[in-house]
């Protein structure tokens, strides 16, 4: 997934639309914003980031999950199988991104790129909602997907990337 | 390597287990659901009824999903709809929050007080509610006739209460949308092209290459259609110039900002048409053919140099030559955009006017990429007979000559109608307050409790509890946007469209629609000839079939367009003739009517006050994820945004020893001190001669479980206005504020514990 940061507002969009897809519960997001602010006035810039799990091809979470609740499926989303999650917050902690949170229900939960809409060939439900078109979704292999053509032509950069995790959240600048 | 194209076909192990593990799993937790459906619900496995939403004014279309088990589980926007192309805003998508707020106005409430002099609610039947409405509606026809009762109404389901209104024969119908926000500028552009800027504005900003706010923070303001064409047009490179004195999220994507002092803007702006008379950047042929004074025009800002502007507004000169010279580049590609809220210091309509002046200059009023000419569908009514002629009208509380460019009732005129005031004869008796807040969107709160407390009954009928349920005498509460028919939205736009709302649930609690209210009332007061069908259904489908639609084609498709009536999208373009609805026939760059009446024909810049030492201008505005004190209660939107913040620039909370997070009170330049506390944030996004918070906060209404207290309210600390002697709009930017770091009602507070 692309964000791209020179559209974003910030408005949030994307949160709710998860929430409602995806039947989080309130108080909880599988989706954040970060408003990152520098310089003095007036000579003042800003950065919003639409912020979700990375999907890391080296994913901490996975590695340290006793129970291998937590796995990449086929495709390389990350993902939770519920029933057997022991909620033993291992992956909460290992998680340079603070991605994923302990579910009221009992296991981890996190954002899955909302793989039940993926599986149908729709994008996840905050791609589809977002108002600034900012976030861009699709398959870095093919030159013509969707994050392909926004990633083209522009810098990006990922999150943290000396935690080595690998994560496939690109911010283009 | 990952390849997302693969992922399709993710079997048992990922979502399929996932779903297997659910029955055991929802007995550990707290389950915040009716139904115990945690995983996602496919598509396909709902039913989609077609609505257009209610949580803001721009009214876009979409679908309601319900899923087997008659849960609303979300809305997704309408494709179709221009207004959204398919993606609603924040607020759109958490509507399904309204409809499930528990806090909200569950029955009927009568007001009653008990022997010791105790007022409270009683609940009771529609019924018995209606009754006793239509009962004072009756005696105050009878006592003071019917031109003594006043509507305020915002909101579509308002519509049937409005037709209602004036059936009853009262013309005091009004919505704070007008003197409080955007009537400025429909006056301003009125008066330079004979038409306004309507709703949704006719902005091209899709086809635009030079896009100016002034003050307009699009992208906090989720103004749905600007805000997808704003980003539409980033990605083709159009130059966006932001005017604030706040870095706003529209000028942190800006290439030119330009920190403004506040209540400078008119200094500005008269310096940009300096820039372009003076440079000849203006589109010669396009003045010639329609326009009227230009020649006026340019001795009055002859002196009005970018160095007489960056005394008053700190722009640089540079700045504001460089800056006009892009939008004459781009011309007439370039929209000076109008705003929207814009009641700030007075003179607002005299402001609106040089917007409306500097887009003439640029030639970009009916130009592709400037202002498109908007057409709508205009749909019959369902047969009535003529409305009662009204005796009186709200005008006629006031001095002959007040209020005569007024183009819409005032509601701060409603207001001090209600006043009793010696001099005159005639004031309002009777409110009925449809979907508004007054207590939150009407300045000078002294005044409105001053009005309620004057008024013989006042009915509001709204979803949830707010401030002003609280001054009610009968409550009748609305079921929800999600749960009902209301008229069918249509509204000027690029090409014409009609969208429908229909219920995707039955109402909650015992609620109901305002089309309903408005019919039974219309039965008791003995207006049924107004409401002449059995119920709206009947009444809808037979305006859509008078213009080739029906309700069942509707049901199915939710959105319909319609092609354009006159192929004249962009009107001007090629210079054809054109008469305007002015008094000349021309864009009034002089504006004779406002000549005429007394008024500067050519705007002028005039001092504001400024804050005295010690104190900040208040600042206010929006946030994404709220619509004005509406929303705040609404769970999926709290959990966004919970309370406000003040933000204060880093001297300025060096100075008081501000620390970021800290709760103070303030205090405004009349004493009025915030009821709650609000947190500081210290932030260089803003200036050091103002303060800024979002609009809406500081809930006063304990029924409303999580707003309650939470932030503080600009409102209530607006208690001085300066009213527009052209349109009658009030200013509400020149409050000042300082900061109270102890609480100033814990001495109280001590002796009531």
């Amino acid at each position: 997934m692309a964000i791209d940061t020179k559209k974003c507002v910030g408005c949030s969009d994307c949160v709710v639309a998860c929430q409602t897809e995806n039947n989080v519960p309130h108080g909880y997001c599988r989706d954040w914003i970060v408003e990152n602010v520098s310089g003095t006035y007036p000579v003042v810039e800003m950065e919003f980031r639409s912020e979700r799990c990375n999907h890391c091809d080296n994913a901490p979470c996975v590695r340290c999950c006793p129970t291998g609740a937590s796995h990449i499926a086929e495709g390389g989303i990350v993902l939770v199988t519920h029933d057997e999650c022991i909620g033993c917050g291992a992956c909460i902690e290992s998680c340079p991104y603070d991605a994923r949170y302990p579910h009221p229900d009992g296991y981890v939960d996190k954002c899955t790129f909302c793989i039940h809409r993926v599986e149908k060939g729709q994008n996840p439900a905050c791609v589809d909602v977002c108002p600034t078109h900012c976030l861009h979704f699709g398959d870095l292999e093919d030159p013509n997907s969707d994050v392909s053509l926004a990633m083209k032509d522009r810098k990006w950069r990922v999150l943290a990337p000396e935690a080595g995790t690998k994560p496939q959240l690109y911010f283009l600048m | 390597m990952k390849t997302r194209r693969q992922f399709i076909k993710i079997s048992a192990a990922g979502a399929g287990a996932a779903a297997l593990g659910l029955h055991t799993l929802n007995v550990k937790g707290l389950s915040l659901f009716d139904s115990n459906e945690q995983e996602p619900v496919s598509d396909e496995n709902m039913k989609a009824t077609p609505t257009y939403c209610e949580v803001c004014f721009w009214k876009c279309a979409g679908w309601s999903y319900v899923d087997k088990k008659k849960n609303l589980r979300k809305i997704i926007g309408n494709k179709e709809d221009p207004h959204c192309q398919g993606r609603l805003c924040p607020r759109g998508t958490g509507g399904v929050g309204m409809y499930n707020d528990e806090d909200r106005l569950r029955t009927p409430l009568i007001r009653e007080i008990d022997k010791n002099g105790y007022q409270y609610f009683r609940k009771a039947s529609w019924e018995e509610a209606l009754n006793l409405v239509a009962s004072k509606m009756e005696k105050l026809r009878k006592d003071y006739g019917p031109e003594s009762l006043a509507l305020f109404s915002h909101g579509t389901g308002g519509k049937l209460m409005t037709h209602l209104a004036k059936a009853y024969g009262t013309p005091n119908i009004t919505a704070p949308s007008f003197a409080q926000c955007r009537g400025p500028r429909e006056v301003g552009f009125t008066a330079t092209y004979g038409e306004g800027v309507l709703s949704p504005e006719r902005t091209d900003i899709r086809d635009t290459k030079c896009l100016v706010l002034i003050g307009s923070h699009i992208g906090e303001n989720m103004h749905n259609g600007q805000i997808q064409e704003m980003s539409q047009v980033l990605d083709n490179g159009a130059t966006i110039i932001t005017v604030d004195p706040r870095f706003s999220t529209a000028a942190s994507h800006s290439k030119y900002w330009l920190p403004i002092k506040p209540a400078t803007d008119l200094a500005l702006l008269l310096a940009w048409i300096n820039v372009i008379i003076e440079e000849k950047l203006y589109d010669e042929p396009y003045l010639k053919k329609y326009a009227f004074g230009f020649d006026e025009l340019k001795a009055h800002v002859k002196d009005k140099t970018p160095e007489w502007a960056y005394g008053i507004t700190t722009i640089e000169p540079e700045v504001i030559r460089r800056t006009a010279r892009e939008m004459a580049a781009a011309a007439p590609s370039v929209i000076v955009h109008p705003g929207r809220h814009v009641t700030w210091y007075g003179d607002d309509t005299q402001r609106s006017r040089a917007i409306a002046i500097l887009n003439a200059l640029l030639g970009s009023w009916g130009r592709r990429g400037g202002f498109y000419n908007p057409e709508k569908v205009h749909l019959p009514n369902y047969p009535y007979p003529p409305y009662p002629k009204p005796k009186r009208s709200w005008r006629d509380a006031f001095p002959k000559d007040k209020y005569k460019l007024v183009t819409e009732v005032l509601s701060s005129g409603i207001c001090y109608a209600s006043i009793p005031n010696p001099d005159m004869d005639y004031r309002m008796h009777g409110w009925i307050v449809y979907g508004t807040n007054l207590m939150a969107s009407l300045p000078e709160q002294q005044k409105t409790l001053e009005a309620i407390h004057n008024l013989d009954f006042l009915v509001v009928i709204d979803t949830m509890p707010m401030d002003i349920t609280g001054y009610a005498d009968v409550v009748l509460p609305e079921c929800t946007y999600l749960e009902r028919y209301d008229p069918i939205r249509t509204s000027p736009h690029r090409e014409p469209y009609i969208a429908l709302r229909m219920p995707a649930a039955k109402p909650k609690y015992d609620t109901k629609p305002g089309w309903w209210i408005a019919k039974q009332l219309a039965h008791k007061l003995g207006l049924d000839d107004y409401f002449k069908w059995d119920n709206i259904e009947e009444m809808l489908d037979w305006q859509l079939k008078k213009v080739g639609s029906s309700l069942e084609e509707m049901k199915r498709i939710g959105v319909k367009k319609f092609p354009r009536e006159y192929k004249d999208l962009y009107n001007l373009q090629g210079l054809p003739d054109y008469e305007f609805n002015t008094n000349t026939g021309k864009i009034e760059l002089y504006s004779t009517e406002l000549a005429a009446e007394g008024f500067e024909p050519l705007p002028d810049y005039t001092h504001h006050p400024e804050p005295p030492e010690g104190y900040y201008r208040l600042n206010y505005g929006r946030a994404p994820m709220h619509t004005f004190s509406r929303t705040v209660n609404n769970h999926n939107l709290w959990d966004l945004k919970k309370e406000n913040n003040v933000w204060v620039n880093p001297k300025v909370a060096d100075l008081w020893e501000l620390k970021n997070g800290q709760e103070v009170w303030l205090k405004n330049q009349d004493g009025i001190i915030s009821s709650f506390p609000v947190k500081v944030r210290v932030t260089e996004r803003i200036r050091w001669d103002s303060v800024y918070m979002v609009h809406g906060f500081g809930q006063t209404d304990t029924k409303l479980t999580r707003a309650f207290g939470h932030g503080a309210s600009d409102s209530e600390l607006v208690s001085k206005i300066y009213e527009d002697p052209v349109m009658g709009g009030t200013g509400m930017r020149s409050n000042f504020v300082t900061f109270l770091k102890e609480n100033p009602r814990k001495n109280r507070e001590e002796v009531k514990a």
